[in-house]
């Protein structure tokens, strides 16, 4: 316990709490903050366009190969983000399988824009909200959609009126966990959108970048992003840790 | 079953970590194979100096049995490191600014080396980039090391000079990000040294920044004062100054020290 707390102490302890909010409003630390709001919650909108129907395939539909999809699908939870860069890059970069076309065809390059750092944010964190949604829609009660159906409703009504405010906690914890793994997203963002400051510098790449020249900075930013986490798992607390 | 596929796959992961360590046990450490002086340098080294500090290293170990473990990155990633007590026996830094941010730390500074700035280009130079003129050209991807890192600020007093204004794609944490970024074809343009270039392979060209454009860098090098080897850490900092260890330099594409 000592040793997940200590460093959380640490970096309390050398907070500059009486300047924290001129640290927080420098032009840079605004830039970042927006940026990382941007990106992460363009993250969670393209998790949820691509995952959520990726979610129902994984539970609702019977295929060869399904355990397959679904080991693929967590893959990026557990590579380690570098490499998700770098097969980011060679995927969707100006040269990269996809990218190249994407180029030639539409003059579209993701790399160094804010599109790019969206992509590198959704690729790490969208599994979060496959796999919660995934689990919700596996541990409902799928009566009530036969029940809805036989009084006539239709598919879309059905998933509106009876699926999806069932299993709305399994997706409001998906979204809160894509989110606050979209807002801390280092690795994949540095490598494949590159840093500039107001473009693809998030505020995990700013804390970075401000540790090697303004530590004061990076403490305040960092303490933000502590903030976040811990405002997520409390939320979340009756989820996972149900009191009695 | 399950079990037996949990074991499958755990000796995977471990089979495939032990070749990486095979593999890339000789990339930033060289091994000293006489036991007569059994102490170990960690050198903090500017990412420019790969190349040749990897080489200086494996010579140096040769000579005297000091093992070298080398550590390069950014200059003022390293001179950050050092302040937080991180264990550097040597920093060599790619400009004076990082190696004053440490000198309470360190030992007095000696120039060993200069560099100087080039235009890296893909091979073939499919873009017609010749000069620093070009890299103002909206359509031209360009990418440049932070203001922050030593030939991010030199770029921009070579950019300065020539009254040039740049808007680079991305601001890179080290010389050796810039040039794979190039390399990759995700980038045009960069700014480095031309020592990157020559380290770059054929991929890679470089195009030449006339002289009263270019800036000179200058690479202080310095022992720490918290070392635990003191003996060897200044036996390594003679070393790069004496003649064998100017030759390497030299190969490598690296100027002596300025004489002014």
């Amino acid at each position: 316990m000592g040793f997940l707390a200590v460093p959380l102490l640490g970096l309390l302890n050398q907070t500059p709490w009486g300047h924290l909010l001129a640290e927080l409003t420098t032009p840079i630390a605004l830039q970042a903050l927006r940026l990382s709001l941007v990106c992460s919650l363009g993250a969670v909108a393209v998790s949820l366009l691509l995952g959520v129907p990726l979610a129902f395939v994984l539970a609702r539909v019977e295929f060869p190969g399904r355990n397959f999809v679904r080991a693929l699908t967590t893959l990026s939870m557990v590579l380690p983000p570098v490499v998700g860069g770098v097969a980011l890059l060679l995927a969707f970069g100006r040269r990269g399988l996809v990218g190249r076309w994407l180029d030639e065809a539409f003059g579209i390059t993701l790399p160094f824009t804010t599109a790019g750092a969206i992509l590198a944010e959704a690729f790490v964190a969208m599994p979060f909200l496959v796999i919660s949604t995934e689990a919700g829609l596996r541990a409902m009660d799928r009566r009530y959609e036969d029940a809805a159906a036989t009084l006539g409703a239709g598919r879309w009504l059905t998933f509106r009126r009876v699926t999806l405010p069932l299993i709305a906690p399994s997706l409001g914890a998906g979204v809160a966990l894509c989110w606050a793994r979209a807002l801390g997203e280092f690795g994949a963002t540095i490598t494949f959108a590159g840093n500039l400051p107001g473009v693809t510098q998030t505020m995990p790449l700013a804390v970075y970048i401000a540790l090697e020249t303004d530590l004061q900075a990076a403490i305040a930013l960092s303490l933000v992003l502590l903030v976040v986490s811990l405002a997520v798992l409390i939320s979340l607390r009756d989820r996972w840790f149900p009191t009695a | 079953m399950l079990r037996s596929r949990i074991r499958v796959a755990a000796a995977l992961a471990v089979a495939a970590l032990v070749l990486a360590a095979c593999g890339g046990s000789d990339d930033n450490t060289s091994s000293g194979g006489s036991s007569a002086s059994p102490a170990e340098i960690k050198v903090f080294a500017a990412a420019s100096l790969t190349a040749a500090f990897t080489k200086i290293g494996e010579d140096f170990t040769a000579a005297n049995g000091t093992k070298v473990t080398l550590n390069f990155a950014g200059s003022q990633a390293l001179a950050t490191q050092i302040q937080q007590a991180a264990p550097a026996d040597v920093f060599a830094s790619a400009d004076i600014t990082n190696m004053d941010k440490v000198k309470d730390l360190a030992g007095p500074p000696q120039i060993f080396a200069s560099n100087q700035l080039q235009i890296v280009v893909e091979k073939g130079n499919p873009k017609g980039v010749k000069g620093l003129d070009d890299l103002a050209n909206p359509d031209l991807k360009v990418v440049l090391a932070a203001p922050d890192v030593p030939v991010g600020k030199y770029s921009q007093q070579a950019l300065e000079k020539a009254g040039v204004t740049v808007k680079p794609v991305s601001q890179e944490q080290d010389v050796k990000a810039v040039v794979s970024k190039v390399l990759l074809g995700e980038a045009d343009a960069g700014i480095v040294y031309t020592t990157d270039v020559a380290a770059g392979g054929d991929k890679v060209e470089g195009v030449d920044i006339p002289e009263d454009q270019n800036v000179v860098a200058t690479y202080p090098i310095a022992t720490v004062k918290a070392s635990k080897a003191p003996d060897q850490a200044q036996a390594f900092m003679d070393y790069v100054l004496s003649d064998q260890g100017q030759q390497v330099l030299k190969s490598y594409g690296f100027g002596p020290p300025p004489t002014s």
